[in-house]
């Protein structure tokens, strides 16, 4: 069988598959493309980070992400009531591409993760992974966060600025995201010494 | 140094899981027996998908860059941001460092994006067996990279939530916003549907393998 071998997935060379330290990733002898890497975390280990994301993206869109004061008026804002500000005026497209971006796909994302986690020993972990795989790149919370301070900067000039507990929990999100996305799903399958079993 | 592809092997890298399974190239919609996706040697029609996000990506590009994104109107009257005057905004009040982020970010990577991935898809058209490696790593770079032109929509959005307090101040989307978040999307399509193998596969066709 073809079990020990291993296809560069950026210029189709290929190559034998061979045991990783902890951490370690191997790459293309021809194009330097990431081959597979054994994670650093195990599956165990990374299922409470994923709770633990989870609970903090509820907490990042519950709560305002920052608390703005011009002349004795107050407003604050959450990331859903920004989404929904933009569909009321009109843009509608951009309405719906900041909510996929910033809420859907990185809550499906989450939640895929969740499912994969605690049902990889025994189902199709595989086959969940198909759909999840092609929203990855389009989850964009870390970007969103580097938005959110650059609007704080310009908005800064304009009127008083209290960050809220949502921005801290965004930055918490951010950090947990990164955690969980090094974590490549296919070590769940491509685990020749049983190491996760 | 000779490589063996997995296509000259006659194999089939499934592009989801990472399966390795034989190529039965004359059957098509063959699925990967652990992960039920549709294999394929190659994205199909990888470069005329590519060409057509491209065109799409290069004609938003002018009214993204031309209309404002964003409108404030204030008690001291209306004003109109495009991503430029966005940014001469923020050097002239002092955050050059913001400034130049934002310029890298919005104007720098979608230019760039759009100019790489065609030389790209040129190079691969005809062929070309020059600086395979690098043209491999541009890719790679331009795959990195390009979210984080999304930064914009994410600013004017917050932006437009937060600042509405009647008779002061309020802030809405402009109509530039909807074609820049399109020409962000439209470029991630063609980096997502150009395929990197094409750089590497043999200038001459099938007669020629040894």
């Amino acid at each position: 069988m073809t079990g020990h071998l291993v296809a560069c997935p950026e210029c189709d060379a290929l190559h034998r598959r061979r045991a990783l330290r902890r951490g370690a990733k191997a790459r293309c002898v021809r194009c330097g493309a990431v081959l597979y890497r054994h994670p650093h975390l195990h599956p165990d280990q990374l299922l409470p980070l994923v709770v633990c994301a989870l609970l903090t993206y509820v907490i990042a869109n519950v709560f305002p992400i920052v608390d703005l004061q011009i002349q004795g008026q107050t407003n604050s804002a959450t990331l859903y009531g920004s989404i929904l500000a933009l569909w009321r005026e009109g843009r509608e497209l951009v309405a719906v591409l900041v909510f996929a971006t910033t809420l859907l796909f990185p809550l499906v994302d989450l939640l895929a993760m969740l499912v994969l986690l605690l049902t990889f020993r025994r189902g199709r972990p595989a086959t969940l992974w198909r759909f999840v795989e092609g929203l990855r790149p389009w989850g964009m919370i870390e970007v969103f966060m580097l938005g959110m301070l650059v609007a704080l900067v310009k908005l800064s000039h304009l009127a008083h600025v209290l960050p809220g507990v949502a921005l801290w929990a965004f930055a918490a999100l951010t950090l947990l995201m990164a955690a969980i996305l090094t974590f490549d799903p296919r070590a769940l399958w491509d685990d020749p010494e049983g190491a996760f079993r | 140094m000779t490589v063996m592809s997995a296509r000259d092997a006659g194999l089939v890298a499934c592009t989801h899981c990472g399966l390795l399974c034989r190529d039965a190239a004359e059957e098509t919609g063959i699925r990967c027996p652990r992960c039920r996706a549709e294999l394929h040697p190659r994205k199909p029609d990888s470069l005329s998908r590519s060409c057509a996000y491209l065109m799409a990506a290069a004609i938003l590009y002018i009214p993204a860059n031309m209309l404002p994104v964003m409108e404030t109107s204030s008690m001291f009257g209306a004003e109109k941001d495009t991503i430029l005057s966005g940014i001469v905004y923020f050097w002239t009040s002092g955050s050059q460092g913001l400034a130049a982020l934002i310029f890298f970010v919005s104007i720098l990577v979608p230019m760039l994006k759009l100019g790489s991935l065609s030389v790209l898809a040129w190079t691969v058209r005809r062929r070309s067996v020059y600086n395979r490696r690098q043209r491999a790593v541009l890719f790679r770079i331009i795959e990195m990279v390009g979210r984080w032109s999304m930064l914009d929509v994410f600013v004017v959005a917050l932006m437009v939530g937060l600042v509405h307090f009647q008779g002061l101040a309020v802030i809405q989307a402009g109509s530039g916003a909807a074609a820049f978040g399109a020409v962000v999307v439209l470029t991630m399509l063609a980096a997502r549907s150009f395929d990197p193998r094409l750089i590497w596969d043999p200038p001459v066709s099938k007669e020629n393998h040894d």
